[in-house]
């Protein structure tokens, strides 16, 4: 008894938490897709999580793709490597790394900068302001970061897939001695459709789920500066399990046969 | 009976109820506001009078109780036709809360250019008008909020309120923090919004010189209740030992400031 009550509240607290942002998610959704749209808005979202977000993905993907290469290398046969690294480059940069880093990355860039955004014109009283001037505030502040999140995240993923075989490229060429060429032939053939898509797909939703949690956490943050700092730390933290999460599920779908 | 006092009433409240967690803010609190009319509510810091505001542009949700807003209840409306009801509102909120994304003239112009669909040009003009109103000039409009000293936020934040012409405007504590002569110019302002667009007003202040230069008519709120109300000139005959306590600003007297220590 002692010891179920407090499991069955946690459980309990859990269940309506999770009711209250899949309602969140509703409601903010609904208003991605109906009248007014607020162009202006849309377009500075663009450019704050896709444009400036592209050095981040950029260096992480990069050094990813190098020490793939590198790593590799050290447990590989001379004779098999040219062969297997830029298919081990090109495969995991496409299917795992691009994503689920640029992921983490955005969330720690964009999901803390929204929450800590929204949250502080929650406590300043800002989004009551929005309301009483009439605009609601899920289509003008939060619908704008969705639609952001969601289509940004996956070109910025396809850079990344990019640069991270170009990280692969250096150190194999420059460092291991291959032969471009042949690196450069070798990768093409590994190319996938399946696997460049299945990280399209997860760069969608992890998106998502970074504009989503960086937006509730602000959105329902309370208190002064505390409060903001909190739902900052909720956002980051809570979307980054999130991308991991539905990151296994997705593979799951994709390659789990 | 005058022919106002027979027209229903722009804002009606009945038995609000308003708590958190267990702090009881309002319990059982009954206002009218007439049209056209400024009625002012007065009562101690923490009484709840930013509440009640709120209650009513239906940025908190009270437990029980009738709000109608030109006799339409107005209660747990759904988003859209909370909107339409907004449309009615202006609000100066008591620390401003200005958008500090946007510049002051963005501000300013905000409720015309989001809600009415105004062009932004035409909306700046107007903006810049309504800026001169209070006092200010076109080239503040082009500031950040951040840039702005607190009085200078608070006519902003009034420009704003009365930028679409509303028909109800609510002003919370629209004199605090100004000096006395900025206080007297939004007393007048205040005055002059009323009179010429015709508008209501529903005011908050604790500046006793404010409220008998600007209300028609005085509430008293106190633990959650309207316990004196009466037309301004009466104010100092109230006959109400709360209300003379308040109004003298006693220290000593049947209102006990709860001076908690933590
Ligand atoms: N969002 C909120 N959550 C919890 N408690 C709140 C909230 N808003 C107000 N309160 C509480 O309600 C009470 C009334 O607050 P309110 O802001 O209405 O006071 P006030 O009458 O406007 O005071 P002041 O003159 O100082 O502005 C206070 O005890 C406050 O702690
Ligand atoms: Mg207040």
């Amino acid at each position: 008894m002692n010891v179920l009550q407090p499991i069955g509240r946690a459980f309990w607290g859990f269940l309506e938490s999770t009711g209250r942002l899949a309602l969140f998610a509703i409601v903010s959704v609904s208003h991605c897709v109906r009248p007014p749209i607020y162009p202006r808005l849309i377009g500075r979202q663009l450019i704050d999580i896709g444009y400036y977000s592209l050095p981040v993905v950029g260096l992480t993907t990069l050094f990813s793709g190098m020490v793939l290469a590198l790593q590799s290398y050290a447990g590989l046969d001379r004779a098999v490597a040219e062969g297997v690294i830029p298919r081990i480059v090109v495969q995991s940069m496409t299917r795992e790394l691009s994503p689920v880093l640029s992921g983490l990355m955005v969330a720690g860039r964009i999901g803390a900068a929204m929450a800590a955004e929204i949250g502080t014109m929650r406590v300043t009283e800002q989004i009551d302001a929005l309301t009483t001037l009439s605009t609601n505030p899920h289509k003008y502040l939060i619908a704008p970061r969705l639609i952001a999140g969601l289509t940004m995240l996956p070109l910025l993923v396809l850079v990344g897939d990019t640069i991270g075989v170009f990280g692969g490229y250096l150190v194999s060429v420059y460092k291991l001695g291959f032969n471009p060429a042949i690196f450069l032939k070798f990768t093409w053939e590994n190319v996938a459709f399946l696997d460049v898509w299945s990280g399209v797909v997860k760069a969608a939703c992890f998106g998502f789920i970074v504009a989503l949690l960086g937006c509730y956490n602000g959105y329902h943050s309370r208190g002064g500066a505390q409060g903001v700092g909190a739902a900052t730390t909720n956002a980051v933290v809570s979307a980054s399990i999130l991308i991991l999460v539905s990151n296994y599920l997705i593979t799951e779908m994709f390659f789990g046969k | 009976m005058s022919a106002r006092e027979t027209l229903p009433p722009k804002i009606r409240i009945r038995n609000l109820h308003k708590r958190f967690g267990g702090n009881v803010v309002l319990d059982g609190l009954d206002l009218d506001v007439g049209v056209g009319e400024s009625v002012l509510v007065i009562g101690g810091s923490g009484s709840g009078k930013s509440v009640l505001l709120k209650c009513i542009l239906g940025l908190l949700e009270p437990e029980d109780g009738v709000i109608e807003v030109d006799g339409e209840p107005v209660i747990g409306l759904p988003a859209a036709e909370r909107e339409i009801i907004n449309r009615k509102f202006g609000m100066l909120f008591q620390g401003g809360a200005l958008f500090d994304s946007l510049r002051v003239w963005e501000n300013v112009a905000f409720g015309l250019i989001q809600g009415e669909n105004m062009d932004r040009m035409q909306a700046k003009e107007i903006a810049i008008a309504k800026l001169a109103a209070v006092g200010m000039s076109a080239n503040v409009g082009e500031l950040w909020p951040a840039e702005l000293s607190g009085g200078m936020k608070k006519r902003v934040g009034l420009a704003r309120a009365i930028a679409t012409e509303p028909e109800v405007i609510f002003f919370d504590e629209p004199t605090t923090g100004l000096d006395p002569i900025m206080a007297d110019v939004i007393n007048d302002l205040i005055v002059k919004c009323v009179r010429e667009l015709g508008a209501t007003a529903l005011s908050i202040t604790h500046d006793m010189a404010s409220a008998r230069k600007i209300a028609d008519r005085i509430a008293m709120l106190y633990k959650g209740e309207i316990i004196w109300n009466g037309p301004t000139s009466e104010i100092d005959r109230s006959g109400n030992d709360f209300v003379d306590q308040f109004i003298h600003g006693r220290a000593e007297g049947p209102i006990r400031m709860e001076v908690r220590a933590r």
